[in-house]
Formats: structure tokens, sequence, C-alpha cells
């Protein structure tokens, strides 16, 4: 009862995970560039939802969506092309803007947490024997599921993902061949950042978006992207799943100690794959 | 010409506190030096090592908690305190660091910052040890000295023999095999130098400094909390090292004194420091990504000479090749 309960809980908290994890591992993985607005992002999209949760959920989600993506090309545009070739530059630069997307976020939603109603139609448990499972937790596996297979596919399947393979390869040959290579690198960037603003807005009738939410989550996903596999979807999706189980059960077995159990999935990880489950051998 | 100037810095450290109008101003040149003595632990690892990372502010912490549970929660005298934290914390560097040297570059950048956050995590949510959110104030008895004046040489004779060792260090072999491993780690392994220890060296060291800042932290503010572990902490040593100059010896303090000064001007007219201290982030990376003073000169230089050369854009004004 309590594991089938807990386990259910660890999946619906990886969901929102992979959701966060999946658009900084893109970013990284085509651009190498570690984008630490993306926890930034991610409390943003949450605030967002709950500012235009007044037409509807949907449309709450799809807000925080576009305005996250719409964020994510300006500061691709405006600060991460500008240092290309710069990685610490690029690192410390996303670093600066999270501080403030933060502050004024604190000075536009106030420091009291916003909860975010789940729509009716989702409110209420399924039964399945002697348990019951939250439909909004479900919701979250549905779509986390269905976000993993739609990425999955545009970068295997799609030109685009075809296009954006070739600039990761090799970018001067890339853009030799006609592919515009900077552009490209904004649409990854405005997905990505589109991706976390999801995240946080599907999160926020679970989790609820308070200051602060974005230095929490923002380390629990590069541990996910450090576990996985830096670039790597599949890992991405496996490092959620390990991250959530513990963080979850960890959080109602030693309450006290939930932060220093993640230790342990890190160091066993690094110790026997540096590069992450699925990572590729650095070059 | 180098030296003239340590001396004439020493020279005007040691006078200061009689100079200053009083405690209060007395109390921000103090917080300068612990914060210098944390930038130059940060610069010692980014700056010599060429690992930059993010989580420093996780050692400043585990010391000053260390140092805060044995004086002020178990009783023991500051001398105890002090010989307790700095075993916690190099030991606790020791470990961080067989975990965030396993990778390098941004990997290693977001292993030291997701290891701050967990030290972050700990101290907020382990409120049996740490008081939570609340933090440990220390009384007067738990502490070195409370007497502002004391504290302020104290921590002028640590940062002052920090720097003597460390300049020794850095000229030493083994610290010339330190920039030699940041710079040519392939050529250095095949010379037959064994890159990892050398990395952990430099770790070591760094979180030892980061150590006895955290030691010093808590003596001066006689307080700590979470908040001294934050991201926030963490980030405004590596902009302290990158505005006063990244791998130089003063830099960091020159960096210190910046920073502080700024968030304490700032904190008088605006509650909005993060986001100034983000704008001060963009601008140093943008505009003067070598640091300040090198950067201000180049500017200068740049605008004399496109004046005397007429509006003639100068090639100079490029911070660096953006061919790549």
């Amino acid at each position: 009862m309590f594991w089938i309960t807990g386990l259910f809980n660890s999946l619906a908290f990886a969901a929102v995970l992979f959701l966060l994890a999946a658009g900084f591992s893109l970013i990284f993985g085509l651009m190498r560039v570690a984008n630490l607005t993306h926890g930034a992002f991610f409390m943003l999209g949450g605030y967002l939802a709950t500012s235009a949760i007044g037409a509807g959920f949907w449309i709450a989600i799809v807000a925080a969506g576009a305005g996250c993506a719409l964020l994510g090309g300006l500061v691709q545009h405006l600060l991460v092309q500008r240092l290309a070739g710069r990685e610490l530059a690029q690192v410390l630069g996303t670093l600066g803007l999270s501080f403030i997307v933060a502050d004024q976020c604190l000075l536009i939603w106030s420091g009291d947490p916003i909860p975010l109603a789940a729509p009716a139609f989702l409110q209420g448990a399924a039964r399945l024997g002697m348990f019951a499972f939250p439909l909004y937790r479900l919701f979250l596996i549905v779509v986390a599921a269905l976000v993993a297979i739609a990425l999955w596919l545009v970068v295997e399947r799609t030109t685009l993902g075809a296009k954006i393979r070739a600039a990761v390869d090799d970018r001067e040959m890339a853009r030799a061949t006609g592919i515009p290579v900077s552009r490209l690198f904004t649409v990854v960037f405005c997905l990505g950042s589109a991706l976390a603003g999801i995240g946080g807005a599907l999160a926020a009738p679970v989790l609820s978006v308070y200051p602060g939410l974005d230095t929490e989550m923002l380390p629990l996903a590069l541990l996910v992207v450090i576990l996985g596999g830096i670039g790597s979807l599949a890992g991405a999706l496996i490092g959620s799943v390990l991250i959530g189980i513990i963080y979850t059960f960890g959080q109602i077995l030693l309450p006290d100690l939930s932060y220093v159990i993640l230790f342990l999935p890190m160091v066993i990880v690094l110790a026997v794959r540096p590069e992450g489950l699925l990572g590729r051998q650095a070059a | 010409m180098k030296t003239v100037g340590i001396i004439l810095v020493t020279a005007i450290a040691c006078i200061l506190p009689f100079l200053l109008p009083g405690n209060f101003y007395l109390g921000i040149a103090t917080q300068i030096l612990v914060y210098g003595l944390f930038a130059v632990s940060v610069n010692t690892l980014a700056g010599y090592g060429g690992m930059v990372s993010l989580g420093h502010a996780g050692f400043l912490g585990i010391a000053a908690y260390a140092y805060a549970v044995t004086s002020g929660t178990y009783g023991f005298s500051p001398w105890i305190a002090v010989g307790a934290a700095l075993v916690i914390g190099t030991a606790a560097a020791a470990v961080f660091g067989l975990i965030a040297l396993r990778t390098s570059g941004l990997s290693f950048l977001m292993i030291t910052l997701a290891l701050g956050q967990i030290v972050w995590g700990v101290a907020f949510r382990y409120t049996d040890l740490t008081n939570g959110d609340n933090g440990i104030s220390l009384g007067r008895a738990s502490v070195i000295s409370a007497d502002p004046l004391t504290l302020y040489y104290v921590c002028l004779a640590v940062l002052a023999l920090v720097m003597v060792l460390l300049a020794a260090f850095i000229r030493s072999p083994l610290g010339a095999a330190i920039k030699g491993v940041r710079d040519q780690p392939r050529r250095m392994s095949t010379l037959g130098y064994n890159t990892w220890a050398i990395r952990y060296v430099a770790y070591l060291v760094s979180g030892f400094v980061a150590t006895v800042s955290g030691i010093l932290y808590v003596q001066i503010f006689q307080f700590i909390s979470p908040h001294a572990l934050s991201l926030t902490v963490s980030s405004e040593a590596v902009l302290m090292v990158i505005a006063g100059g990244i791998g130089t010896l003063f830099g960091p303090l020159l960096g210190a004194g910046v920073v502080v000064l700024l968030k304490n001007v700032a904190s008088a007219y605006t509650d909005r420091w993060p986001t100034l201290l983000g704008c001060i982030f963009l601008f140093i990376i943008i505009a003067m990504p070598e640091g300040l003073l090198p950067g201000s000169k180049r500017i200068l230089a740049g605008m004399i000479g496109s004046f005397r050369k007429g509006a003639a854009p100068s090639a100079s004004l490029q911070p660096t090749s953006r061919a790549r």
C-alpha cells in the first residue's frame, strides 16, 4: 500500500523533473550551453500560469510555455549567441540572468506561495481496488510520456531534427550546406525554455509556486542530467525516474536527510560512469 | 613597483580602523576581508586550476555550522570549535572533491552547483542540528572575540597569512603543475604527471581556505543560517573573482571590496540586490571579461585612441574574437 502510493507519487514528481531536465539537456546536448536560467524559467512558467488561469487551464499552460519560449529566444539571441565559443561566460551570463528573473518574479508576484487549482475534470482520484490515484498526477505522468515520445520523434524522425543533429556534429559543414545554424539554435533554445515553462505550470497544482522554487528545482534537474548523461533524452527519462523515486521516498522515510541521500546515486553513477548512464564518451 | 604596492596596501589596511568614522564602516571593512578570503578560495580553484565551482558557499557553510554547533549548541571552547570546523570543513572538501573531480569543464560546474545546493538543503531541512531557516545565533562567549576592532585585526592577520602561504604555494613546483594541468592537461599527463591528483590537491587547498573563511564568517556575524550557503553567495564569490581578475593573487580581494561595498550601498536604497547582482554579472561578462582593472584600462585606452585617430573604431574594443 505504502510502497505503491509512494511509487506513484515518485513517478508524478519524475514527470515534472523530466519536463524540466529534458529542456536543459536538449539545450546542453545540442549547443554545449549550460543554461542556468532554466530553473528560473520553470518558476516563471508557474507564475505565468497562476496569472493566466482566469482564461482557463489549457490557455494558462500555453501562456506559460509561450512566455518562456519568447524569453528563451531573447536570451539566446541577445546573450548566448553574442558569447559564442566562451562556455564559461555563457554559463555565468545565464546565471546572472536567473537572479534577475527570480527577483523580478518576487517583485511582481510577492513572496507568498501561490497555489494553482487543477481543472475540474482532473480533480478527484481514480480507484483501482484498494488504491486511489489522484487524477492530476496520473495526467502529469501521461503528459511527460507524450512529451518524451514527441521529442524523440522530432529529433530522430523529422527534417528539423536531422538539421539540428547535423548542426551539432559539425557546425561549419552544416552552415556550408545551407542550414541556418544560428536560427536552429534559437529554435532549440525556445523549445527547451518552453518545456521548462510548461513544466513549471503543470507542476503548480502539485507544488504551488513560491520564491526559491527555481533554486530548489535547478539542482535536481542538474542531477538528473548528470546521472542520465548530458544530451541524452532517454538518459533524462531514466535520471528523472531515479531522482523522483529517491527524493520522494527520502522525504517520507528520512525527512531530515532527504537531500543527503541524493548523494547516493550521484556517487555510484559517477564512480562507475562519469559520463552518465546513457551519456556519450567525452570526445 | 609591485612590492611597493603590496606594502602600501598592507600599511593602509593596518591603519584603516583609525581612518574610518565608526563601527558600522569597520564592520563593512571586516566583511570585505572575510568575503575576500572566500573569493580567494574560489580563485585558487577557478583561476589557477581552471575549475569554476558554483558550490563553494557549501564549504563556508559547513565550517560555519560546524563551529556554531560545537561552540554554541554543545558549549565547547571557541578554539576547540575552530579545530573541529577546520577538520570537518576540510574533510567535506576531501569527499566532495572525489565526486566532483570525476568530471571537468561544464559538468564540474554543474556538479559543484548541485553539491552546494544539497548542503543548503541539509542546512534548511535538518532542523534538529541546524535549527532550519531560523539559523543558529551565537552568544558573545561562543566566539573568539566580539570586539569589532579585534575582529578586524584577526581577520586581517588570517587573510595576510593565507595570502603569503598561497603566494608561496602558487610559485612552488606543485603550483606550477596546477597551472600546467589547467592549460595543457594532455601534455601534463603525457609528461607523467598525475593530473587527477594535482587537481585534487587544488580542490583541497581551495576547500581549506573556504573553511577558514567560514570560521571567520561566523565570528563576525555571530550567526549562521542557510542563506549563507545559498547559490547567491557562491555566485557572488565567482563574481568577485572575475570582477577582480581571474587567476591573479590580489584580484579577488579587489573584487570582494567592490561587491561588498556595492551590496551595502545598494541595500540602503533598494531591496532588489539580486537584480543588481545579475546586472553586474552581465556587465562584467559582456564588457570587461578580463576584470575591472584591465578592462577599464583597455576601454579608456580605446577611447583615448579613437579620440586621437578620429572616430575610427578601435579593434581593441572587441573583448575577444567572435570568429569561433
